[in-house]
């Protein structure tokens, strides 16, 4: 029986990082056609597939999206030449792009992907619902600095060297707001009589009157604003930032170890967009106002998979977003980074805990 | 040099936090999205050529069909770089202009080297050389890209023509004045 259910865990979470891996080839896609039409063009629409391409209207259609770009962009960097340069640390070199991709993939395991009826009781559908859920991912996705850190030590050339002490600087300023930024939504959902410890799943349970983006909105900016500092998306692309430093901390790579990289970058996207969507855009509750408190999902397999749908399509909004703003604003000065993370976002989220803080007071006094 | 200083007015709150900029500048990628592209999808469709576009040079005959090159060689001799290469000869002894006028016997342009300048249509004295409106040119070696004779002409095909050359001179041997 135990062996069963370790069988099982094994299966789901191989499930949850085929999934997560597979979102991450496609938001390679969506980036590079969302950039197109944003810029005016096409976009890949040219790759095919022998014979599936050829099916008339369902081959040409998915050529037409870009679908298959994905399989030729994972072969191509699967199959090329893999240089080493002779001045690199050969350990730290091949641990780094492992150190990246670990707490990307690790982290979507206590993220709750929707929920299932059972009998009356709302039950999580998530790998691990701890109960420190959300300390677990600032753990875990704090580790994923290192990777970049190592990188840039480990190739022994200066442009990495660059992007990974600019990392690390960056990963330290920002960490700050974004634990500061959410305390106020853990205050709310560990009302006094509530045992909800830090676990997303009550966070998002917690929000099926009222979204939290709507309540705490000066929170969820300064959590979208340090998402995008930590996982190093535009404007606060520090650590490779090409056009100063050629690619940053990954000059020196290429090929698959390159590959590496490039996916952990775009899963902790998805895995930052999901815990975005959690927290503040009510999961997968479908109406940001429901002050009566409707349960509006049926129980059973057919609510779960509801509740999933709405819970991927809100996280693949936030992820549209990112893509968005990125092809919007252009790069910050690395001392105009700082300079927000240190004097702006830091006192900001201060202030924003201790008015959060006053008034939830008030309200469990009464 | 009089110096106007203007005053300028301290940002608001709300200009400090840059947000609404930013709102606005993501109305207008998000605007830009669902505007139709401008990509030409080249193979398929192709750019319009304009008039007078200096393309690939081609041979050209005449509205009767008749080769209009005399193999006078002016292109050749003013060819910048040396592109041109043009072997003289008679024309057969059962054409109407034997003896009258020459041919080329090879008219050979090296496209490698071809810097489609329009030197050669603009000396030709018989019209017969134009660069026309093919502008992509390539090939699996070098001996394919000197283009012979017979390509040029497949490639320039008959243009119009004002002057008839010989028609005129008939009519007139006609009417009674050979000269």
């Amino acid at each position: 029986m135990e062996l069963i259910d370790f069988f099982w865990i094994i299966v789901k979470a191989t499930i949850v990082a085929v999934a997560l891996l597979s979102f991450s080839n496609l938001a390679v896609l969506a980036e590079r056609k969302v950039s197109s039409w944003i810029q005016g063009r096409v976009g890949p629409n040219r790759t095919s597939i022998p014979i599936l391409g050829a099916i008339p209207v369902i081959g040409t259609g998915l050529t037409k999206m870009g679908l298959f770009q994905p399989v030729a962009d994972g072969l191509k960097l699967l199959l090329k030449e893999d240089p080493v340069p002779a001045h690199v640390n050969k350990f730290y070199f091949f641990l780094a792009p492992i150190a990246a991709m670990i707490p990307a993939v690790t982290t979507v395991a206590v993220v709750p992907v929707g929920q299932i009826i059972e009998n009356g009781v709302a039950v999580p559908l998530v790998l691990a619902d701890l109960d420190i859920g959300m300390l677990f991912i600032f753990a875990v996705s704090a580790l994923g600095v290192y990777g970049m850190i190592l990188a840039g030590w480990a190739s022994n050339s200066k442009y990495p060297f660059l992007g990974g002490i600019r990392s690390s600087a960056q990963m330290i300023s920002y960490e700050l707001s974004m634990g500061l930024s959410i305390l106020p939504v853990f205050m709310w959902s560990n009302a006094p009589g509530v045992e909800s410890g830090l676990s997303l799943f009550s966070v998002v349970q917690n929000q099926q009157f009222v979204w939290g983006i709507i309540f705490m909105p000066i929170s969820a900016l300064l959590f979208l604003v340090s998402i995008f500092a930590e996982t190093n998306r535009l404007p606060f692309d520090m650590p490779e930032s090409e056009s100063e430093l050629v690619a940053g901390f990954n000059t020196e790579y290429g090929s698959f170890k390159f590959g590496l990289f490039f996916a952990a970058e775009y899963a902790h996207i998805i895995v930052g967009s999901g815990i975005f969507a959690a927290l503040f855009l009510g999961g997968w509750h479908p109406l940001p106002f429901n002050p009566m408190g409707w349960e509006l999902q049926p129980s059973g397999l057919l609510g779960a998979l509801i509740s999933m749908g709405i819970f991927l399509g809100k996280t693949f909004f936030v992820v549209f977003f990112f893509i968005w703003i990125r092809w919007t604003l252009p790069r910050f000065r690395y001392d105009q980074v700082m300079k927000l993370g240190w004097t702006m976002m830091l006192p900001l989220a201060l202030v924003n805990l201790i008015v959060y803080a006053i008034v939830f007071a008030f309200i469990d006094m009464n | 040099m009089a110096i106007k200083k203007i005053e300028r007015k301290p940002l608001t709150l709300a200009e400090k936090s840059y947000l609404p900029q930013i709102a606005s500048g993501l109305k207008i990628t998000l605007k830009n999205i669902f505007r139709p592209t401008v990509t030409l999808q080249y193979p398929e469709e192709r750019p319009e050529i304009p008039e007078g576009y200096r393309g690939v040079p081609t041979l050209v005959k005449d509205p009767n069909g008749r080769e209009k090159c005399v193999s006078c060689q002016l292109c050749e001799f003013v060819c910048p770089p040396k592109a041109i290469r043009i072997t003289p000869g008679e024309l057969d002894e059962e054409s109407e202009n034997a003896h009258v006028e020459k041919g080329p016997k090879e008219f050979e342009v090296n496209m490698l080297r071809c810097i489609y300048c329009g030197f050669c249509q603009e000396v030709c004295p018989e019209e017969a050389i134009w660069l026309q409106d093919t502008f992509s040119v390539s090939g699996y070696t070098r001996e394919e890209l000197v283009y012979k004779k017979d390509k040029l002409y497949e490639l320039g095909g008959t243009l119009p023509d004002d002057h008839h050359k010989w028609d005129k001179k008939k009519a007139a041997e006609n009417s009674g004045n050979p000269h």
